[in-house]
């Protein structure tokens, strides 16, 4: 019997070190692995909350064999006694329990308003849902992209969002808790990275066929990176006037059917907003496609040759474009730096 | 010779059905057995189709990026599981117990409305039926206007917005063609039949119990089926109207749940979860109730804290109604609300924890028989206190917000709903096995099934909570490779097709066991509740002479006295008692009369899917085919004689 205890104890150690070892490789969307103070708040949390049901965990597991190995039918053994129930022993197990809640309950509520209190210097940035990719405007700035969000990491941003078609929900792990973005309402999240980094962020609420590819990413930069950033995003594009392959994929873009959706600051403005993200400075963002594509040729040539096999659902039809049309447009795009 | 009542013969047109055996019998029965025996088989051939999609999803997320199933497949197939699992499996396997036990456990002799009851079940399986017809008759596509690569296929022309449905996802823009609307009045249909036995269930607790079965003597078991026809009968009409404002928000250009047309997507979030989270103890409470009578059997111990036990039961559900918004914490509500209904998710761990710590409390100093049955009750309470503690972690509203969403979610869940629910579920079909045959199951099989769910089941659920934790995303058909979460959705995958396999043991055990298993001996488990104390199978009229209850556990103490320690000693009068009861259960002393089968619930029940697709296919013509059934139906119903002779 002893030998089957020890062995249990064995096996139970082994599965708390594979279940170590889970946790620390690396993973991009990580929540166990917060790397900004919201998250750190909440993860402080997590385990304070998480130790208190390992060891609640191992004394009902452990009562329960121990139950089994103590208590287990042998031949001669005596009936046993009939107890019918114990009063004491009731209100002593409603009661800890009531303290233990009572215990975690007090930082709970406190986190909770901490985290949607609006922070004091906040940058404002707008998150605008669309199936299925993240626009984000910076209406301080005049700043209009998509998919990826650059922030100061030497203050928090406080994030007004809402969605243009059915239900989203925000989440950057690494930085803080989800937020659903609702049509009709605002709904609001703040973010805050230590360091100047790269993260992810994943649509969390299913939106529809493409969910699972509306991703996106979160650069944080130093104060003096942030700006520079903030002024070339308000560069508008150059009209190509020349005759290089660029200029032929401007062409292309203008007459192909592409500025019924995107817009390009300085060559085809419209008034209003446009259904598909703003490439003004498409060549600036590592990703494209809500952020399930890496922005690098191979990819923009699948995409563009036929978008819904990528995303199905997408808005973005196929315009049955020749190869040369899609070489074309994707030196043109990777001059909108 | 038994001396049950032949059914007078009559002349007039509405006669009542006489068959007893063939299909027929079983078309026409009001006999809660019989209608419980339909309810198992019906559930367990849902709960398998259930099953089959879930391998099918599996194997899509064993790889990153895979496209073993297209996106619309994908959606189609997640809905289709949550929804076959919860409403045409877990609950209606539920109510094969309900309706099998219940009037054994309280001594009756029948349900207070059998034909009632045999409406519910014939709702119930139009109700499946026509939501099921979705893959032959329903249509699904991309958004209005998206694009899509290529067809949507059969596989994917089923609901897909989730068993949850949130608006406007679900809602004709998003989701256009019929799927949704199969969905919606799908759920409708198997709404009515719940509400039906929700009533049938309350009426017959209250009015039918024996002599002497005080409300306090009742078994734990029949107490559970109680607070879950409240849940039921408070639960439902929620739903009802929530789905009402789907069907006609799609249909009929209203705006329930449409911005565009003044209306709120949240709105339909607080009505689905004010139904949606009651349902979970509508679910997981038949269990408890199975739990508590299967514990004290093997242990040979009364349950623990009797009372505390049933008041938990019934505190939890009302509890229960107080909650709906945890499933909300990362939506558009207020912190005060987060704050609130995190403090009352909190409050709800309180009296679940009672109930751990009875059952506990019961095997404790027992001497316990390690049965099939037993082990799957044992490690109902392993895995349920799993689920109840990851329960109580998003209760912490900011750390919900990260695990809200994700696989952690899924873990929790499938760790209450399966290692709970359905634990529970398979012990009491092995308990009550030799109940319903006559016969034993093989206990080798039954422990080969028990051990290999244990493991495939944790392997299956157990790496979803760090898979969620690490970021996978719920109702996702890819994830990146970069993600690095491939690892372990190979494990879970690997563990789901061992659920599976322990699904065939079970099957093989079953089938061979009903065919040539052992003869059961009269009181198999020496059990405690009068349900054992009348011959198995059980007789058609179930209780010979209506018993007279003396005590809690009434049988059990008909057999046993107890020492002056406290301990049982079997009374030297026992094993002539049990002779006698057998003797006796087989030849009832006076004329029986049974309620008379009938032609009518089925006609009544066929009605409301052909009502469902008029809706769909905006047909007149079917409309007025199934109100004509509908009414004929009840006109017949209301007008049949009651053949009772004499």
């Amino acid at each position: 019997m002893l030998m089957k205890i020890f062995f249990k104890l064995k096996n139970l150690k082994y599965l708390f070190l594979v279940f170590i070892s889970a946790c620390i490789e690396n993973a991009p969307l990580d929540s166990l692995s917060p790397e900004g103070p919201y998250a750190r708040s909440i993860d402080e949390l997590f385990w304070l909350t998480f130790w208190i049901a390992v060891i609640i965990f191992v004394l009902v597991q452990g009562a329960l064999l121990v139950s089994v190995l103590l208590f287990r039918d042998k031949p001669n053994k005596p009936e046993p006694k009939q107890v019918h129930g114990n009063t004491k022993l009731e209100i002593i197990w409603t009661v800890i329990p009531v303290l233990i809640l009572a215990f975690i309950a007090v930082p709970t509520v406190r986190t909770i308003f901490d985290l949607a209190r609006e922070p004091e210097d906040a940058l404002k940035i707008e998150v605008i849902g669309h199936q299925w990719w993240f626009e984000y405007k910076y209406p301080d700035y005049g700043i209009t992209t998509a998919n990826v969000l650059v922030i100061p990491s030497d203050r928090p941003v406080r994030l007004e969002m809402w969605s243009n078609d059915v239900l989203h929900n925000y989440w950057v792990p690494k930085l803080n808790g989800k937020r659903y973005l609702v049509p009709g309402q605002k709904t609001y999240l703040n973010l805050h990275a230590d360091n100047p980094d790269e993260f992810w962020a994943q649509c969390g609420e299913y939106c529809g066929l493409s969910h699972s590819k509306m991703r996106g990413r979160v650069i944080s930069l130093s104060e003096n990176d942030f700006n520079l950033w903030i002024n070339n995003e308000q560069q508008n594009a150059l009209k190509l006037e020349d005759g290089s392959l660029a200029a032929e994929g401007q062409s292309v873009f203008l007459n192909a059917g592409c500025t019924q959706c995107h817009v390009i600051n300085g060559v085809w403005d419209t008034q209003g907003d446009r259904i598909a993200p703003n490439l003004t400075h498409f060549a600036a963002r590592t990703v494209f496609a809500g952020a399930a594509l890496e922005n690098n040729k191979e990819n923009l040539t699948n995409w563009l040759a036929n978008p819904a096999k990528i995303k199905p659902g997408t808005f973005m039809p196929n315009l049955e474009l020749t190869e040369a049309e899609i070489n074309a447009l994707i030196a043109y795009l990777g001059t909108l730096k | 010779m038994t001396k049950i009542l032949e059914p007078k013969k009559q002349n007039s047109i509405f006669r009542r059905p006489s068959s007893e055996t063939g299909i027929w019998s079983w078309i026409t029965t009001v006999d809660h057995k019989k209608i419980g025996i339909m309810y198992g088989y019906a559930a367990f051939f849902f709960l398998l189709i259930g099953g089959l999609e879930a391998l099918v999803l599996r194997i899509q997320l064993s790889q990153p990026d895979n496209n073993f199933l297209s996106a619309a497949e994908y959606n189609a197939m997640f809905t289709m599981h949550g929804t076959t699992m919860i409403f045409l499996a877990i609950m209606p396997i539920s109510a094969a117990f309900f309706n099998y036990l219940l009037p054994l456990q309280i001594g009756a002799r029948d349900v207070a409305f059998p034909r009632l009851n045999a409406l519910s079940f014939w709702i119930f399986i139009f109700g499946g039926i026509f939501l099921y017809s979705t893959f032959i008759f329903g249509t699904a596509g991309a958004p209005e206007g998206g694009y899509l690569d290529e067809e949507v296929s059969w596989l994917g022309s089923a609901p897909n917005g989730g068993w949850f449905g949130y608006q406007p996802n679900a809602g004709l823009k998003y989701s256009p063609g019929t799927a949704m609307d199969f969905w919606a009045l799908g759920l409708q249909i198997l709404g009515i039949a719940s509400l039906i036995s929700a009533f049938n269930f309350i009426t017959t607790i209250i009015n039918m119990r024996t002599k002497g079965m005080r409300f306090m003597r009742m078994p734990v078991f029949t107490w559970m089926t109680f607070a879950v026809s409240f849940l039921l009968a408070f639960s439902l009409p929620i739903i009802a109207i929530a789905l009402f404002y789907v069907t006609f928000d799609r249909n009929f250009g209203t705006s329930f749940f449409l911005v565009e047309g003044g209306g709120d997507p949240v709105l339909w979030q607080h009505l689905f979860w004010l139904f949606g989270h009651p349902e979970v103890y509508i679910l997981i409470l038949p269990a408890f109730g199975i739990v508590s009578e299967v514990l004290p059997t093997f242990s040979r111990k009364p349950l623990f804290g009797y009372a505390a036990i049933v008041f938990a039961g019934f505190g939890i559900a009302f509890i229960g109604f107080g909650v709906w918004a945890h499933h909300m914490f990362a939506s558009s509500i207020s912190t005060v609300a987060q704050a609130g209904f995190g403090l009352s998710t909190m409050v709800i761990a309180v009296p679940t924890g009672v109930k751990i710590f009875n059952w506990l409390g019961t095997i404790w100093g027992g001497k316990l028989k390690l049965n099939t049955p037993m082990l799957f009750s044992l490690g109902f309470i392993g895995m349920f206190v799993i689920g109840g503690l990851s329960g109580v972690t998003h209760s912490i509203v900011p750390a919900d917000t990260q695990q809200t969403d994700t696989y952690y979610i899924v873990a929790h869940f499938h760790y209450v709903l399966f290692g709970g629910a359905m634990f529970g579920i398979f012990s009491g079909l092995y308990y009550w096995f030799p109940k319903v045959w006559g016969k034993m199951y093989n206990e080798t099989l039954g422990k080969i099934h028990f051990w290999l769910m244990l493991i495939g089941f944790n392997l299956t659920f157990g790496p979803m909570h760090w898979l969620g934790l690490q970021g996978q995303v719920r109702r996702t058909w890819v994830y990146a490779k970069e993600t690095n979460l491939q690892f372990w959705n190979v494990i879970v995958t690997i563990g789901a097709f061992i659920i599976a396999l322990s699904i065939v043991v079970f099957m093989i055990n079953w089938i061979f066991s009903k065919r040539n298993g052992e003869k059961a001996p009269f009181d198999p488990w020496d059990a405690r509740t009068i349900e054992w104390s009348i011959p198995s199978p059980t007789p058609v009229w179930n209780f010979s002479t209506a018993p007279n209850v003396k005590s809690l556990d009434d049988f059990w103490h008909s057999k046993y006295d107890e020492d002056e320690e406290g301990r049982a000693v079997r009374k030297p009068t026992a094993d002539q008692l049990l002779i006698d009861l057998e003797e006796d259960g087989l030849n009832p002393k006076e004329e029986i009369i049974l309620p008379n089968p009938s032609y009518f619930p089925i006609v009544l029940a066929s009605g409301l899917p052909l009502l469902g697709y008029a809706v769909i296919f905006k047909s007149i013509a079917l409309a007025v085919v199934g109100v004509i059934l509908i009414l004929s139906g009840s006109f017949g119903w209301g007008t049949e004689p009651l053949e009772e002779g004499h």
